[in-house]
């Protein structure tokens, strides 16, 4: 092998970082997420401010919300979140900055538009259909069943000829 | 040397998988018994020499060989012993190489309990494992060699990624892999039945047992993953509908399908070309997961371009089982003849319900899961899909399957009266009521959304028993006849009642801890007591500690009730000294099934520290319940009918029915 040891700490490192992947582990890190000092003093307040982050992801972060997470980054959009909540934002004026600034890949649940027309058209278009299917195949049973298919031409002719 | 043993003796396996791969087709085409028998000695030979392999890379890690680059990379001297055996498979490598020691475990299984299999049948399932396992064998030979040497040989190993050195984790993989690896026996059955154009009840009775065998290790292997993800993560959560985790929840999704129509098809031979491809999607998904899991597709499109060379190969495998299977199936599904008549309302009706939804679900979590890739690939956008589109969808789709849980096993088979059965689950539906009832008055009120869930979870658990109640008649006859009747049900009906109450307390815990669970984050100071879920929490102090291979730091807290020391616990933060890597070690106290969950985190300026204490309502009751169902797996595996390779006897118990009512 004339790779060298560093080359091979990297690709150790990756192999690691695969199977840290493979078992959900880039999730964590010892969680120090919200801190007391971050806490807003108006309990309502905190808990929208709470449900907001769980939304908003932490950019640098694979997989985590930013309350979830540790970062920096994450932090600092924490203060931001609260920030404008203390300033008598919305909920959805909230999260409209934040997307304004960060862009939509920091939303956890994207919204429905254009291009995620698939994303949450999948289940409703499969449940349309596969209900529709059942019924379907039900209704013809149910009528092969009890009417029978009626014989082609050529069927009664064979049929004439079997009983004669 | 051990090493070149076992990488010789993994060559040697992929030879004789080409063997088991080819002789028993050919000895089914021409037929030839003996050719076909070959595939039986082929299917032991190919996992003995498989086991070899494995046990040399074992006796690699367990001695702490650090010339062989795998066990340097991924072991120290110093850890423990367990987790320098748990070390084989944390590790690509290692966990490829256990992927195929299970592989090749269940084609030798089908080998040895498949006698009375009609012989070509036999042949085609073994010669399609044997095809699975050829493929990765050289998957394993060539991309991921786990018995590379290291000249010159470092005198100590990098360690075991530090979050992998747990009891937990070290578990965790061969339950997931015997799961999901489980189900190449489905798919091996799907593609021999497609080949030879036959498709009875007797396939469906064949096929059952394995379903259910990797079905109920695949429920474990999640729910082990998840209850490890809450202890050792730090801050409580249990399901993060992480890619990686959503990978091994779509088979799981698919197999619980698979295990409902393949019932419907033993009973009535209906749904036969439906659970074919049903079988064949639930290990696709299992392929598809380790595609995702192995390519590091997942970490970012770009890091997989730069090193694509294991993706490529998986996605190959991929592309090649999964497109070959689908081809055969359009080709060959038309000529399976659609078997019995059942109207809308029934027990078949109410499996095909099931799977409705069931399949529509995995559809969702699949799209939600490879849609950023997709869109990032296709038009370069970025978006995030995570928890709170799961939350929501799956959410949405559950409800409505969960609250027809009950009804199915109380509709008849052909037609069912859905009133009929409505009326007989009274009792459990006012059980839920009471139940939901009771939550809002210990909890004074409460979500109306929390507690019609709790009253959904418990109406599950009546249902299940009300099931068992009806079929004994236990009410309407003697109390003895009732326990002899009882007692002389098939084992099947208890595992459906066990397994749909597991899914009723799952989810009585889930709604419980999402409700009610209440969270402390503050700073504190030795001394300084606090309140959680009832109970005080003093805080004692932190001390350093020493362990074998980290040091730690450990608050120390007293946990009383009403002036009464009730309990202490530790919560430590650690420091791995090998990788310098920190870890927290939550304290956790139960009470019941709740717990109370005490993690430790930065130290203060003033002397304080961050402490978050959560209070966790019946969260045991999330994996409780997940035991439940396992264990439903286990007994409908015991039941005669479906003992694994026992078909042809099914007339004994009829005889011997009689004699045990007496």
């Amino acid at each position: 092998m004339t790779m060298s040891r560093r080359a091979r700490k990297g690709m150790q490192m990756a192999g690691t970082m695969l199977v840290a992947l493979m078992l959900g582990l880039l999730t964590l890190g010892p969680a120090r997420a919200v801190n007391p000092d971050e806490v807003l003093p108006d309990p309502a307040l905190e808990a929208r401010a709470r449900a907001l982050s769980a939304e908003l992801r932490c950019m640098v972060c694979q997989n985590q919300s930013i309350d979830d997470s540790n970062a920096e980054l994450a932090k600092d959009l924490r203060l931001i979140v609260r920030e404008r909540l203390a300033r008598g934002d919305t909920d959805t004026a909230v999260i409209d900055y934040v997307v304004s600034r960060y862009g939509e890949f920091v939303l956890l649940k994207p919204r429905f538009e254009g291009k995620t027309l698939i994303l949450w058209g999948t289940p409703i278009l499969l449940l349309v259909a596969g209900g529709a299917a059942m019924l379907l195949a039900a209704r013809g049973r149910r009528q092969s069943r009890v009417a029978g298919v009626p014989l082609s031409a050529e069927e009664e002719a064979r049929l004439d000829q079997l009983l004669k | 040397m051990i090493a070149e043993l076992g990488h010789y003796a993994l060559v040697l396996a992929l030879a004789t998988s080409l063997l088991q791969a080819a002789l028993p087709s050919i000895g089914a085409f021409r037929r030839d018994a003996a050719l076909m028998v070959s595939g039986t000695s082929a299917a032991y030979a190919t996992f003995i020499l498989v086991a070899l392999s494995f046990a040399a890379l074992t006796h690699a890690h367990v001695t702490s060989d650090f010339s062989v680059e795998n066990v340097w990379a991924n072991s120290h001297s110093a850890i423990p012993h367990l987790y320098k055996f748990s070390g084989v498979w944390g590790n690509h490598e290692g966990s490829m190489l256990l992927w195929m020691l299970i592989l090749t475990f269940f084609s030798a299984l089908v080998a040895f309990f498949g006698g009375n299999l009609p012989a070509t049948l036999k042949a085609h399932v073994l010669s399609i494992q044997a095809l699975i396992a050829t493929a990765f064998a050289l998957f394993v030979l060539l991309t991921s060699n786990p018995f590379a040497r290291l000249v010159p040989a470092p005198g100590e190993g990098q360690d075991l990624n530090p979050v992998l050195q747990d009891i937990g984790l070290a578990i965790h993989p061969p339950l997931l892999y015997l799961g999901y690896v489980g189900f190449s026996v489905c798919f091996s059955f799907a593609v021999a039945a497609l080949i030879e154009g036959r498709l009875d009840a007797a396939w469906a009775r064949w096929v059952r047992p394995w379903t259910l065998a990797a079905w109920s290790f695949l429920t474990a292997g999640i729910a082990m993953g998840s209850y490890w993800a809450y202890y050792e993560l730090g801050w409580g959560g249990w399901w993060f509908w992480d890619p990686v985790e959503n990978a091994s929840f779509m088979p799981w999704l698919a197999g619980t399908a698979l295990l409902h129509s393949a019932l419907v098809m033993e009973k009535r031979e209906a749904l036969k070309i439906w659970t074919v491809l049903l079988a064949l999607m639930t290990f696709s998904l299992s392929l598809l997961g380790t595609f995702l899991v192995r390519s590091g597709v997942l970490t970012s499109v770009h890091a997989f371009a730069t090193d694509p060379r294991r993706g490529i190969f998986i996605l190959v495998i991929l592309i090649l089982f999964i497109g070959g299977a689908l081809t055969l199936f359009a080709i060959r599904a038309a000529r399976l003849k659609a078997g019995g008549l059942f109207a809308p309302i029934s027990r078949e009706g109410a499996l095909v319900f099931n799977n409705l939804i069931l399949t529509t679900a995995a559809a969702t979590v699949l799209t939600g899961t490879l849609y950023p890739l997709a869109l990032e690939a296709l038009t370069g956008d970025k978006i995030s899909v995570g928890p709170p589109f799961f939350n929501m969808t799956f959410g949405l789709l559950m409800l409505p399957l969960l609250f027809a849980v009950p009804f199915g096993p109380l509709l008849a088979w052909k037609r069912g009266d859905v009133l009929a059965a409505g009326q007989r689950l009274f009792a459990a539906v006012a059980f839920g009521l009471l139940v939901g009832a009771g939550v809002a008055y210990a909890q004074g009120g409460g979500p109306v959304l929390a507690l019609l869930g709790i009253a959904l979870g418990a109406y599950m658990i009546g249902g299940a028993a009300t099931d068992l109640v009806l079929r004994s008649g236990l009410g309407k006859v003697p109390l003895g006849t009732a326990w002899r009747r009882l007692s002389g049900l098939p084992r099947s009906s208890f595992g459906t009642a066990l397994a749909h109450a597991g899914v009723g307390v799952t989810v009585i815990g889930i709604v419980a801890v999402t409700a009610f669970q209440s969270e402390h984050i503050l700073a504190m100071t030795p001394g300084q007591s606090t309140e959680a879920g009832g109970y005080a929490l003093r805080f004692d102090g932190v001390k350093a500690a020493q362990g074998p291979n980290y040091t730690e730091e450990r608050g120390h807290f007293t946990i009383s009730r009403a002036g009464i020391v009730v309990a202490d616990v530790w919560s430590a933060r650690r420091l791995y000294t090998a990788r310098r890597m920190p870890t927290t070690e939550a304290g956790i106290l139960t009470f019941g099934m709740s717990q109370l969950y005490v993690s430790l985190g930065d130290d203060q300026s003033n002397g304080g520290v961050v402490v978050r204490i959560w209070w966790k309502p019946l969260i045991l009751c999330i994996w409780g319940g997940t035991i439940l169902m396992m264990l439903g797996g286990a007994v409908s595996l015991s039941d005669r009918r479906l003992r694994i390779g026992a078909p042809s006897r099914a007339r004994k118990p009829v005889r011997g029915l009689p004699e045990a009512a007496e």
